[in-house]
């Protein structure tokens, strides 16, 4: 390991600017990868806040307490706010923050579009959250955007479209630099097979976001020119066609499922090895895998639109073409579940969320391979299993992987140990909470009920209840989680840089708190530094 | 990989300004589009400072690249930036592309009673025939004909054809420091785009005019004007971007080693050039 570390350089890049302008005008990649976190920890308890409004009123059959047309806009915006205000750039400041720690870089390759598309975000969502006190409300469409009920609804359907394009420029550029950063700006030594698994899941990720943000561009361009300038791309007294919508849409929209979930594999694969202190098992495989998983992205979408009367032919199609997904999907589970197994394991609460996300998540891929059987389908879809299915996959996969992150890598942010017995309180709290939010809604959309609909016939009355109190639960229990990062950036027992005992990598070997300037020399990496090592290569 | 001095700036001022360029100009067209009398004002206002951002950032650059700061790892990262960039351009012009064979190979046949459909054609659209152009079965936007595709499109076809060897030519002078020839091919390539868009534009006043073709009718209006408008747009912004060269040209800002600006605005007007090929023989010909 021959000149890894290097000494503060806060005056390098000569006068560095203080208070709002130093964030304002920031093009380092941790000040961004900050913004971007605290960004979405905001938005997570602003989407958070929506799904309790809907968890309240389905409390009880019976509208008591907002109307229909609110609560539509409620699960519209609650989904809008997760996606691309949470879960996203939660992931986009991970990257921000440890992709160029990982790969041994001096920055992000291009840090002023960094700042550029973080900046967009706030803008954005400020945009799409003004339409909530709109005359004619925000969208309550859903956050598909369905047409023709989406051109059916108010004006406010162009400042949607238009936070949406904000989003997709942020999101295209972000991902421009995340690739540009890991294909020109790794240490010497630190080959693509060398490259930590996070990194290898966001290469793969950004590919992915700047393949598909377009179309949805695209879409939403179409829906606009529909409402307001006479075209009949969705219309079928054109000759166009609604379903045509959903296409496009769901080509952006599995992709983009999998945008959500395949840097939370990364996460998930760093850790794991970590806290069993072995190797990861199969790294070359779960490098294979990824990209498999990415690929399969690409020629699934129909499976979001069964329903819809589609050729046999292609039902059939992408029926096998979804089921093939838990092929890859499955070789990351067994090799996560090999790389514990005779591992000199503890649980800290880092660990503690990847075992949940392991467990959890294959509860809502397996729930996801019964929504691909194409006559399962026809039963299941637009209920409540589907909702369940994606919470799951959600929830306990993309979010428990972020809080999983967040946890692993908080001590190398601040120089301090978080609280590791609130961290394992509040892991437990929303472990169980969320199951009791999230399974009773298998049963329910089994049973028959329907999504996004705020009352519901009686029989379905008692999951509804366990399900709103879970969520109540879970909901309030994440303030605990902000206490418990409050606290820890204020200060606590100092971090040493390895902070864990097993973990491997370059951003174990910068101090903690991480210089705001690190390894402005490039480090030199040969396998007994690489994180993974693969019997296999 | 050599990145010893990979060139960081302290700051960045031009991206929130942009920003909030962005954000007005979008607050504008969506109040424009609801009609609201402020929002081609905002629209405008929003539209200005986004283009005192472009002046200002690239000016940074320019200044950063004349003043030697950038290494060879800098400029990989933006033959990256620019690469992916054209990528997700591709993208964008794939979904247009999408809708124009989903309409012509599925859903308008569908409509026509093909596979499917028979009943959907029966009980809602009976008597509706499936053909190409179509404005649907409730014929919106009237009676149109189509512009042939071997007159003026042939021509503009050829047009940005030789547009693109004159950019050629213009980087063989580049590379050969030849900067009379360089910068005479590059008005030439200006030129022709500047003729293609003039020609694009008398067809459009043509279509609306005399053939009844417009933006309203159906999916052949929606799918015809919306691939060749964005595709003028980006010939219209190629066109400003190689401008741009064409002056950093004449000063000397280039070398023969190292005039990635211009690489990078060559790159776009090629990909301009092969999404209109594709226009050309999907919208036009076929």
């Amino acid at each position: 390991m021959s000149h890894t570390t290097t000494a503060d350089h806060d005056d390098h890049h000569g006068h560095h600017p203080t208070g709002i302008a130093r964030w304002l005008f920031s093009t380092n990649h941790k000040e961004i990868g900050t913004l971007y976190l605290v960004f979405s920890l905001i938005m997570f308890f602003v989407g958070g806040a929506m799904a309790l409004v809907i968890r309240a009123e389905l409390f009880a059959p019976g509208l008591q307490l907002v109307n229909p047309e609110f609560f539509n806009q409620m699960t519209t915006m609650h989904a809008l706010v997760m996606i691309f205000g949470a879960v996203m750039p939660a992931f986009v400041g991970l990257a921000n923050w440890m992709v160029p720690l990982m790969i041994g870089a001096p920055d992000m390759a291009l840090p002023r579009m960094n700042n550029w598309s973080f900046w967009i975000m706030p803008f954005a969502f400020t945009l799409l959250l003004a339409t909530l006190f709109m005359p004619s409300g925000a969208p309550a469409s859903g956050w598909t955007l369905y047409p023709p009920l989406s051109l059916q609804g108010g004006n406010s359907l162009a400042f949607v479209i238009f936070a949406i394009h904000l989003m997709g420029i942020s999101s295209i550029m972000g991902a421009i630099n995340i690739i540009a950063t890991i294909l020109n700006m790794r240490a010497p030594g630190m080959t693509l097979l060398r490259m930590p698994l996070f990194v290898w899941t966001w290469l793969i990720t950004a590919f992915l976001l700047i393949a598909v943000m377009p179309v949805l561009a695209g879409a939403v361009t179409m829906l606009l020119t529909d409402r307001f300038f006479g075209t009949s791309f969705f219309n079928a007294a054109g000759g166009g066609d609604p379903v045509l919508y959903q296409h496009i849409f769901w080509f952006f929209g599995h992709p983009e499922v999998y945008i959500m979930i395949l840097p939370a594999f990364g996460i998930v694969s760093e850790i794991i090895p970590t806290f069993s202190r072995k190797r990861l098992f199969g790294y070359t495989s779960m490098v294979y895998a990824t990209a498999a998983i990415a690929f399969l992205s690409f020629i699934v979408w129909a499976h979001h639109m069964f329903t819809v009367g589609m050729p046999l032919g292609a039902m059939l199609f992408f029926m096998y073409a979804t089921m093939i997904i838990a092929v890859p999907t499955g070789i990351k589970i067994f090799n996560w579940v090999a790389t514990m197994w005779r591992g000199s394991m503890s649980f800290e609460t880092p660990m503690l969320f990847a075992l949940g996300f392991v467990v959890l998540f294959t509860i809502g891929g397996l729930s996801g391979i019964m929504l691909a059987i194409v006559p399962a389908n026809f039963q299941y879809h637009d209920s409540y299993f589907v909702v369940a299915h994606f919470h799951y996959v959600l929830v306990t996969g993309a979010i428990y992987s972020i809080m999983a992150a967040v946890y692993y890598w908080l001590p190398k942010w601040t120089g301090y140990m978080y609280n590791e017995k609130l961290g394992k309180i509040h892991f437990w709290w929303s472990t169980v909470w969320v199951n009791v939010l999230f399974f009773p809604q298998h049963y329910l959309g089994l049973a028959g009920m329907p999504r996004r609909i705020p009352d519901y016939a009686v029989q379905f009355t008692e999951f509804n209840m366990i399900s709103s109190v879970g969520g109540f639960m879970f909901g309030f229990g994440q303030l605990l989680f902000v206490y418990i990062i409050w606290q820890c950036a204020r200060g606590g027992e100092k971090a040493t840089a390895q902070v864990w005992e097993g973990a491997r990598g370059l951003e174990w070997t910068v101090p903690s708190p991480a210089p705001l300037h690190t390894f402005d020399t490039p480090p030199l990496v040969d396998d007994s530094v690489a994180v993974h090592k693969d019997s296999l290569t | 990989m050599a990145q010893g001095s990979y060139f960081v700036p302290a700051t960045a001022k031009w991206p929130i300004v942009g920003t909030v360029g962005m954000f007005i100009m979008m607050i504008g067209a969506a109040n424009w589009v609801n009609n609201g009398p402020t929002g081609p004002w905002f629209f405008a206002a929003g539209s200005a400072i986004v283009i005192l951002m472009c002046f200002g950032w690239f000016a940074d650059v320019i200044r950063e690249s004349q003043g030697g700061l950038y290494n060879s790892a800098v400029d990989a990262s933006f033959r990256q930036g620019m690469i992916w960039f054209i990528f997700s351009e591709v993208m964008f012009f794939a979904a247009f592309f999408g809708a124009l064979f989903y309409a012509r190979v599925l859903s308008v046949p569908w409509l026509g009673g093909a596979g499917t459909g028979a009943m959907t054609n029966e009980l809602l659209w009976p008597g509706f025939e499936a053909a190409w152009p179509t404005h649907g079965p409730a014929e919106l936007g009237g009676a149109f004909q189509t512009i042939p595709g071997f007159g003026l499109p042939l021509l503009n076809t050829m047009i940005l054809l030789t547009s693109g060897i004159t950019l050629t030519l213009a980087h063989w002078a580049l590379k050969r420091s030849q900067r009379g020839l360089l910068v005479f091919w590059l008005f030439a390539t200006i030129g022709l785009g500047v003729v293609f868009l003039f020609i694009q534009g008398y067809e459009y006043v043509h279509a609306y005019r005399d053939l009844g073709l417009t933006l309203g009718s159906g999916i052949y209006g929606s799918t015809f004007f919306m691939l060749t408008g964005f595709h003028g747009i980006h010939v219209t912004l190629g066109a400003i971007m190689l401008l741009v060269i064409a002056i950093r040209c004449v000063r000397g800002h280039f070398t023969k080693k190292n005039h990635f600006g211009f690489e990078a605005c060559a790159w776009y007007w090629h990909f301009v050039d092969v999404v209109w090929l594709a226009l050309f023989i999907f919208v036009y010909v076929i």
